[in-house]
């Protein structure tokens, strides 16, 4: 960051976090009980990374929610682990294999734990009180996230109707919300893939080392390479080899694939996401994949 | 593990920003010209441009229709046209651009009006066979209403009248009469075949005749840095950090995203409507004092004696400072179907201020195609906009639109049913 700038042009990158900070501390002047959604991954790294230089030298003033599909890669967790001790805020975990056991959600052993994550999510934002929720969608990530607005109403049911959407202008926020109902905010909405890394190297900031490329036991299915795992038994037919990859997402382990990469710095990475032909969620989610509006459909129902 | 930040030598880390709106009815093609765009940027993905491939293919296309990279919606993709704002992201090697992509139909004037709010320059598209139309002279206007500072007429489908130079002269003279009565600071009229890329990203070999920039190389140049308001200083503090750490114990600052003017320690400055004075002792940003901030930063003030200073005031210079306004005149853009009508009650959201307001008086209706201005209204309908007078509760620190899109920008709110339901400009306060 450089203090001076003698011809008052701020960066891209300056724009954006500027545009990131300001959500962030409107949102926690005018809503009674946020909540940053962690989910380990980078995106959610950087709001975390947001949220500290919004309110330095204070504390980050709202708790972190993570919904814990039993599927987590350990690198992940430790990740979240050293986030949450170093910055010293309250974590609150809700776990898909709680709320199975509390018949909060349903595993009819065909559902993806990431779909039940859903129910265990609402649940958990419910049951804390939580009027806001921060996210870290993207709108570059995926066409029925292009018109998601920052502040995204979801009604009593945590639903998103894309027709129901408040208009959004200039840099004015409208919280308004009934009881029971909740706002998702997305901080990080005009930030695209390669703005991410851009920020993570610029900052030096720790990520889950799955990020990088390393050595792993891991088998193809329809057409991606997911991890060996008791999570995950392979299919006759399967057949699990070491090979240097990275995941260019984090989620369930058991959805997640990785590519083949030897990036394994900041700069490779963004040398390699610079002329990426693919999506990352294209490239490697499973849950994207089952139809071209998988992603609304699971908007609707109150996805992240 | 950590990750090490070497000296950054990546494009995206000095990279500047242009946002733009871009206007346009389903016909004239503006699906198409963002599709060429992002796809001749390399923002499309083999996945996303296959999907359109196989999608084209289903639906008997012979040609891959790009519109469909962002038709993003199932309702949307099923009528065929677009229903809301969408935001597009490309970026060259100097520049990074978020597109505010607007459905063009008559009845989206709030979503015309949403995209361009945040807009540094406004896009409009024509049909070169069917010349200037109504809808074409409607998103000008509502541009210059929103103030976006540069605006690009794309004469587009030239293909289709034999690249005519005469068909390009005609339109150009047509709009730049007109433009005329609209403040439109910078105008620039290219010729353009969105579907076979000509003047998009590759200067056209069938339009020798024109010599202007493309339309790639107009958007990656245009100057915006300059847009900003640089002279008056106007800080409206969103929020009060206050750590009550033992090793920040006594640290108080005004957190907040400078809207206007250069700050630097040192200033006398007043706090609005308080009308405290006193001097900025530091500029925080994140972990670093800094020696002065500008629009857009977002940073943190210290102030050197202990005033009383919260959300909703506004640090400002002594002798260049917003008077402080409850009876507000402003044009407003209503989005909702009950209409607005006077004596209504309404919340208003204005910098990091909420208040009430009562309408007072609907002083006209502006017809947008005509700029004819109905002085019998009673009321505004949805997609009206016209010059309402209002009173505010408290005063606001307000400044005219003209002068600052931030202090000059207001939303209105229904109280029942917390809908954002106007957006309002102000002419002036007092």
């Amino acid at each position: 960051m450089t203090a001076t700038h003698s011809d008052y042009r701020l960066s891209q990158l300056d724009q954006l976090e500027a545009e990131s900070i300001h959500i962030f501390r409107e949102v926690a002047a005018e809503f009674e009980k946020p909540v940053l959604m962690f989910s380990g991954g980078k995106d959610s790294i950087v709001m975390m990374r947001l949220a500290e230089k919004a309110f330095f030298p204070a504390k980050i003033p709202f708790p972190v929610l993570q919904v814990d599909t039993g599927y987590d890669f350990p690198e992940v967790l430790a990740c979240r682990d050293n986030w949450v001790n170093r910055l010293g805020v309250r974590l609150v975990v809700a776990s898909v294999e709680e709320a199975i056991a509390n018949g909060i959600v349903v595993d009819d052993g065909k559902t993806s734990r990431n779909r039940l994550q859903i129910g265990t999510l609402l649940h958990a934002l419910e049951e804390g009180g939580f009027t806001a929720a921060f996210g870290g969608g993207r709108r570059d990530e995926e066409k029925a996230r292009a018109k998601e607005r920052v502040y995204s109403h979801r009604d009593e049911f945590g639903q998103w109707d894309p027709k129901m959407q408040r208009p959004e202008l200039w840099s004015l926020y409208n919280g308004r919300i009934h009881e029971g109902e909740h706002m998702r905010i997305f901080p990080i909405s005009n930030w695209t893939e390669l703005d991410i890394w851009d920020y993570i190297g610029r900052e030096g900031i720790e990520i889950p080392s799955i990020y990088f490329s390393h050595q792993r036991r891991v088998f193809e299915r329809d057409g991606m390479l997911l991890t060996e795992s008791e999570f995950n038994p392979t299919r006759p037919g399967e057949e699990a080899s070491e090979r240097t990859v990275r995941f260019r997402t984090v989620g369930d382990l058991t959805l997640t694939g990785c590519v083949e990469s030897t990036a394994s710095t900041i700069d490779e990475i963004i040398a390699e996401v610079a002329v990426a032909r693919v999506t990352e969620r294209g490239a490697t989610r499973g849950d994207d994949r089952f139809s071209e509006a998988a992603m609304e459909d699971r908007k609707k129902e109150g996805y992240f | 593990m950590s990750t090490t930040s070497s000296a950054n030598t990546n494009q995206g880390i000095g990279m500047d920003l242009l946002r733009f709106a871009t206007a346009g009815s389903v016909d004239d093609g503006k699906s198409t010209l963002i599709g060429r765009l992002l796809l001749d940027s390399k923002a499309i993905f083999e996945d996303q441009l296959e999907a359109v491939e196989a999608t084209s293919q289903s639906k008997g296309h012979d040609y891959t229709d790009l519109s469909l990279l962002t038709d993003g919606l199932r309702s949307e993709r099923e009528q065929g046209i677009t229903i809301d704002v969408a935001y597009r992201y490309f970026a060259t090697p100097n520049r990074k651009f978020i597109i505010a992509d607007t459905p063009g139909h008559v009845q989206y004037t709030r979503n015309m009006v949403t995209g361009a709010s945040t807009a540094d320059l406004g896009l409009v598209l024509v049909d070169a066979r069917q010349g200037l139309t109504e809808q074409s002279r409607r998103h000008a206007v509502l541009l210059s209403l929103l103030r976006v500072p540069h605006l690009v007429l794309a004469v587009n489908k030239m293909d289709l009248v034999d690249f005519s130079q005469e068909v390009y002269d005609r339109i150009h003279a047509e709009f730049t009469q007109f433009a005329t009565k609209l403040n439109i600071p910078d105008l620039e009229v290219i010729p353009i075949s969105a579907l076979q890329g000509d003047n998009v990203v590759e200067r056209s070999e069938n339009m020798a005749w024109y010599s202007g920039p493309t339309l790639m190389h107009h958007l990656e140049h245009v100057h915006v840095a300059s847009d900003r308001d640089l002279v008056d200083v106007r800080f409206p503090v969103q929020y009060v950090v206050r750590p009550k750490s033992d090793e920040h114990h006594d640290y108080r600052g005004y957190a907040g995203q400078v809207a206007g003017g250069v700050l630097k320690p040192g200033d006398e400055v007043v706090v609005l409507p308080s009308g405290m004075t006193s001097r900025i002792a530091g500029i925080d940003l994140f972990d670093k004092e800094i020696s002065e901030a500008f629009p857009p930063m977002s940073v943190t003030i210290r102030l050197e004696d202990d005033v009383d200073v919260s959300r909703g005031d506004m640090i400002a210079r002594v002798n260049n400072a917003p008077k402080p306004s409850q009876d507000i005149d402003a044009m407003v853009c209503w989005m909702t179907t009950t209409p607005l009508h006077p004596r209504q009650k309404l919340a208003i959201k204005h910098t990091t201020r909420s208040a009430r307001v009562l309408v007072k008086d609907i002083q006209y209706r502006l017809d947008v195609n005509t700029l004819h201005r109905d002085q019998d209204t009673k009321e505004l309908g949805l997609n009206e906009i016209g010059r309402v007078q209002l009173r505010t509760t408290m005063p606001l620190l307000c400044d005219p639109y003209s002068q600052n899109r931030t202090t000059g920008s207001f939303i209105l709110i229904d109280e029942a049913t917390g809908v954002t339901v106007g957006a309002g400009m102000i002419n002036s306060g007092s």
